[in-house]
């Protein structure tokens, strides 16, 4: 296949794609004169390649199709549904034949009479609409002569089109020039034709004279023009047009513009004299005018995969190397290989996102799948698409494709109720499904929901009972939403009858294992009568995840991330063990029952303790959730979280479900990525039930109300030391002979950064022995605590007892776990390790206003000591108050503040009280507040909201408040000086 | 690469066939016994490698190696042919080949010299053998000092291929 025929199929299939939507949305908006001439313009385009190309099949039905298309932008043909219908049968004929085409390398035999005899019928059918056939354009005219415009004289758009056509190739088959023309000539017709559009209706445009400027410089001898000329005469004149127009129309085909009849309308291509050597390019930018030109470059898929798999190498080749020379210490290759991981980092970066797209391409077919539904099933329904911007990896974005596709059909056949369903219903006649996708944390959130019947949950359960897959009594055991998820097991279809949409026995399983296969899971909720809601989340790329790595009998298995919940380790000593039901492993984690599984039985991996779970040193598993599915497994030991190139398992290996790929770790050794799926679907006797409900989010709140993880350690002198787990980012051990000295600082290598360490006096850490480091990483920032030994994490109430003593790095104690322990004051450590951690975003708290005041209230000692040295470093004058009435103290004893940061729960005045109180004084009213609270929930952000707080921040991000703060504060100032 | 080197091979055995040429294989041993591949199929040769061992796999599979940054799934070629021996794969040459567009290493004791024999030397395999050794053997050729016999690579992997 010629490389011509390659592009054409290319851009081609774009355009059509691009046309399906267009069109649905032009039926919508008819008298959207751009989205019109946008539509015109595409099927005009591929109708002049067809000619070129030799495809008269494509060309006649793309022909016949532009007929119809030119008297609706002509305004003499209203645009109605069969209309429409019609000129989408059309562009179903164009894919088909372009499909053959791609396939077979030329079009299929065959005929398309019936098609384009009825096309030519609507395209010729009475005028619907009174000929008001001078579009708005022409209201400028210049040269006013009697019957009319110049360009309605020759015939309007299609007739320049058209001529210009017939001269190009009449040109083509004339020309002297060296070959490879044909290709330049598809530019050089788009843009003489809308050169001469352009000056016929002494517009704004393409300058013609410029065009041909650009002939002239390519080469172009007289001769040649004057053939290109007598091409546009002859077809003109076969348009029956005057002589005189055609002359003067020609008079525009001219390389100087001394000669102009009128003003020149406003250059477009201005660069084109600028350029030494000006390319057929150029005619081709001159032909897009003044559109935005992308700066965009057409690569073989193939190409782009194979550099990604180099970079792979190249990737894991730096992790040896880094490994490498970890053990070497000071190394003259050091400072070259740390460039050389950061290109590498950088290119890795750079190559995924090539590999980035929109997911809208994978949502282009749906306007148009909508439509047709909505014609099928008589019902009226409109597709509301959110965030079709939002990228993912290609690999992905094929992969939820057809889950996609089906969800939205299910959602219009079953979903949607037909017109007079919904009015009986008291909703709007037309039912809505609406697609959005999301960032999160990456991931990719997708949700697919409709305003239409709802699942009604007795259906379910009925069909459920009728095909065996669980027994009433189980199902009384169930919430609604458990039962809800039946809707993914296979074998269940909940359409009364099966139609020609939906219910052809491809259910929801096939969605389910289509998401699960790329990592992503997928929820469904319904409410009846409201409507009905899918949730999917999918990863954002599949070649690059970060994963765990774990051991089991010797071997090490990688673990994703994503898949992990917790990871507990049952110590010995602990009060609590391993118990066994009948000889399978439970465990009472928190106040739920866990089912553990042991990775050893799972893989058949030899076992040298008699099949028992090890409890050595104690027992370690890793909490894992599929579906709703939540169970522990139990492996040998658990290392760290590592960065891992996903390769795919071999062929040979490809039945094994436990396995999701392979990876080589920074040593070089091979080594296998554990699917949690496959591990529960091979968990004996438990299929994916649904018997263990997932602790809801709210559960989790309810109980970290008071509670906090903190993580125990200890380090310096007296008894153990602990900080709130979530301020550290990761723990980590290092050998320190291998830190450096800098400055008068100790620092490790470390993520490709370098990271100060110091120890629990804030001194630069001594660099000998292995050590434990509490790693605390904000932005680019980190830094390293050395301590002894990190003994344990424990959920426990912040009740500082005592004050902090002398030691500058304590905030006080308090019993945690049942022994007195230092809770250590974060902030100091930061502060010690780089003065202005803190003060990078907020030197200014606001505008050129540094001084502002904040009242906190807080109950808790522990947060008031965190919270307050941060916000005084920030540069806010803080007044405190312990609880909420001694705020409304201080607040009616009529100090003023710019800002209230309260927490929620309190004892006595809870922070909601707080806030009524105070937005009833008029003196307080107008005072920004903001919640500060361990949990957030919608829930509880939407009542802090209601409750007149304009803010919401959990406590233990200093930073988003921070934030928060110089965000509410610039804002107030900009109210304050508008109202000035 | 592959689809080009199956065609070299093929052209080599037309010419050998017509009595012209000599093939060349690269020898190795499994057991005492010398078997051959032809040389064109064989991608590199590697001393004893890590290898992770993939829980789960056929048995024939030794589980998977690091060359060069491919994952390489080794063949325990002792248990392929029913020889098996305890320990054998910690210590065992690797010989790496392409099926299919996919690496595979068959772990063998020893990689021996590349051989040119003259094709005449060439016998088809005794139906006496084992049906497994018949179904992976291709021919045999008679050296002046041993027989060798040459594998067809197809087959080999056919067991753990099966389940692709």
């Amino acid at each position: 296949m010629d490389d011509l025929l390659k592009e054409f199929l290319a851009e081609t299939s774009e355009a059509l794609d691009l046309l399906d939507s267009e069109l649905v949305e032009l039926e919508q908006r008819p008298d959207d004169p751009a989205l019109l001439g946008s539509i015109f313009r595409v099927m005009h385009t591929i109708k002049g390649t067809c000619g070129f190309l030799g495809l008269p099949r494509l060309e006649a039905v793309a022909h016949a199709a532009e007929d119809v298309l030119g008297r609706v932008r002509d305004g003499t043909l209203i645009l109605s549904q069969d209309a429409v219908s019609l000129v989408l049968r059309a562009l179903d004929r164009i894919k088909l034949l372009v499909a053959e085409l791609g396939a077979s390398g030329g079009e299929p035999e065959g005929n398309d009479a019936d098609l384009i005899e009825s096309l030519s019928r609507l395209a010729n059918s009475p005028t619907s609409q009174s000929s008001e056939s001078t579009p708005t354009k022409s209201e400028k005219t210049h040269d006013a002569k009697p019957a009319g415009k110049l360009f309605d004289r020759v015939g309007g758009a299609s007739a320049i089109d058209a001529a210009c056509e017939m001269a190009c190739i009449d040109f083509l088959s004339q020309t002297k020039l060296p070959g490879g023309v044909e290709s330049d000539m598809l530019h050089v017709q788009a843009a003489l034709t809308g050169g001469l559009s352009a000056a016929a209706q002494a517009v704004a445009g393409i300058d013609i004279h410029q065009v041909v400027d650009c002939l002239v410089e390519n080469g172009w001898a007289d001769e040649d023009l004057a053939i290109l000329k007598e091409g546009l005469r002859k077809a003109l004149s076969s348009f029956s047009v005057g002589d005189a127009d055609i002359e003067e129309l020609l008079s525009f085909v001219c390389p100087t513009r001394v000669t102009l009849p009128q003003a020149a309308p406003v250059p477009v291509a201005a660069h084109v004299e600028d350029k030494p050597e000006p390319k057929a390019e150029e005619l081709a930018a001159a032909s897009h005018g003044a559109a935005s030109q992308t700066q965009t470059l057409r690569v073989n898929i193939s190409v782009l995969e194979d550099l990604m798999t180099m970079v792979s190498e190249l990737v894991l080749t730096r992790n040896q190397l880094l490994q490498i020379l970890r053990s070497y210490g000071d190394s003259p290759f050091a400072a070259p290989l740390q460039r050389l991981n950061q290109v590498t980092g950088d290119l890795q970066e750079s190559v995924m996102m090539t590999r980035m797209q929109p997911i809208g391409n994978a949502w282009g077919k749906l306007p148009r799948l909508v439509r047709d539904l909505s014609q099928e099933l008589n019902k009226k329904i409109e597709l509301v698409m959110v965030g079709a911007e939002t990228e993912l990896d290609r690999q992905i974005l094929e992969s939820i494709r057809d889950p996609l596709t089906h969800m939205v059909r299910n959602s219009a056949d079953h979903g949607i109720e037909t017109v007079s369903e919904r009015l009986a219903a008291g909703k709007p006649e037309c039912g809505t499904i609406r697609l959005s996708a999301r960032h999160e944390g990456g991931h990719i959130v997708v949700q697919i929901s409709d305003d239409g019947r709802g699942l009604p949950t007795a259906r379910i359960r009925e069909k459920v009972i009728a095909s065996g897959l669980a027994t009433e009594a189980q199902l009384d055991a169930m919430s609604e939403q458990q039962i809800q998820q039946f809707i993914f097991r296979a074998g269940l279809s909940t359409a009364s009858a099966v139609t020609n949409v939906s219910g052809r026995g491809v259910g929801m399983d096939v969605v389910r294992s289509n998401i699960e296969r790329i990592g992503g899971v997928i929820e469904f909720h319904s409410e009846a009568g409201v409507g009905s809601r899918f949730l999917i989340k999918i990863p954002l790329t599949l070649a690059i995840v970060s994963a765990l790595i774990v051991e089991c009998a010797g071997e090490r298995f990688a673990m994703p991330q994503s898949s992990v919940v917790e990871l507990v380790r049952i110590s010995r000593s602990s009060s609590q063990s391993v118990e066994e039901i009948n000889g399978r492993p439970v465990y009472r984690l928190r106040d739920k029952l866990l089912p553990l599984v042991s990775l050893r039985e799972i893989l058949d991996l030899p076992s040298s303790s008699g099949g028992k779970i090890e409890t050595g040193d104690g027992t370690y598993f890793v909490v894992s959730q599929v579906g709703n599915f939540v169970f522990g497994i139990v492996v040998d030991h658990i290392f760290d979280a590592e960065e891992i190139v996903v390769k795919p398992v071999s062929r040979t290996m490809r039945h094994i479900p436990c396995f999701s790929g392979t990876t080589i770790l920074g040593d070089g050794q091979v080594i296998m990525i554990l699917d949690p799926n496959g591990l529960a679907g091979s968990i004996a006797g438990s299929p994916h039930v649904e018997a263990a409900a997932p602790p809801t989010v709210a559960d989790h709140h309810l109980r970290a109300r008071d509670a906090v993880p903190m993580l125990v350690f200890q380090a310096g002198t007296g008894g153990p030391k602990a900080v709130p787990l979530s301020l550290i980012a990761r723990l980590e051990e290092a050998d320190l002979s291998t830190a450096e000295q800098a400055g008068d600082r100790t620092v490790l290598q470390y993520r490709g950064g370098l990271m100060p360490l110091i120890d629990f006096d804030g001194q630069p850490s001594p660099r000998i022995g292995k050590r434990q480091i509490l790693v605390f990483v904000d932005g680019g920032r980190m830094l390293g605590l050395v301590v002894d030994k990190v003994l344990d994490i424990v959920e426990a109430t912040l009740n500082l007892q005592l004050a902090a003593g002398t030691h500058p790095g304590l905030l006080g104690s308090a019993v945690i776990a049942g022994h007195s322990t230092d809770v250590i004051d974060t902030v100091h450590y930061l502060r010690r390790s780089d003065a202005d951690w803190f003060e990078v975003e907020t030197e200014k708290p606001y505008g050129d206003d540094g001084d502002c005041s904040i009242l906190l209230v807080e109950d808790s000692a522990f947060f008031r000591n965190l919270l307050m040295p941060m916000l005084k470093l920030a540069g806010y004058h803080v007044t405190v108050a312990e609880h909420g009435e001694a705020a409304l103290k201080i607040c009616r004893d009529g100090k003023t503040f710019d800002v209230i940061v309260s927490d929620i729960e309190m004892p006595g005045l809870s922070g909601f009280d707080l806030a009524r109180e105070l937005q009833r004084d008029s003196q307080t009213s107008g005072v920004p507040l903001i919640a500060l609270s361990s949990h957030a929930s919608p829930k509880d952000i939407e009542r802090a909201m209601s409750q007149g707080f304009s803010e919401y921040v959990t406590k233990l991000d200093p930073k988003a408040l921070l934030t928060t703060l110089s965000k509410v504060l610039s804002s107030e100032v900009t109210k304050r000086e508008l109202a000035a | 690469m592959s689809i080009a080197t199956s065609r070299d091979v093929g052209a080599e055995h037309g010419a050998a066939a017509a009595g012209l040429a000599a093939e060349d294989y690269v020898t190795m041993k499994v057991a005492g016994q010398a078997f051959g591949i032809p040389v064109l199929l064989v991608r590199d040769v590697l001393g004893p490698q890590r290898i992770t061992r993939v829980p789960l796999a056929p048995p024939e599979v030794a589980g998977s190696l690091n060359l060069r940054g491919r994952i390489v799934t080794a063949i325990d070629m002792r248990k392929r042919l029913g020889v098996p021996e305890e320990g054998f794969v910690s210590r065992a040459m690797a010989v790496v080949v392409e099926h299919e567009d996919e690496p595979f290493s068959l772990l063998v004791d020893e990689v021996g010299e590349v051989l040119s024999v003259p094709i005449a030397h060439r016998e088809v395999v005794p139906a006496t053998l084992s049906e497994n050794w018949r179904s992976l053997a291709e021919g045999v050729y008679r050296l002046d000092d041993r027989l060798l016999v040459v594998l067809n690579i197809a087959s080999v992997l056919s067991p753990v291929r099966a389940n692709a």
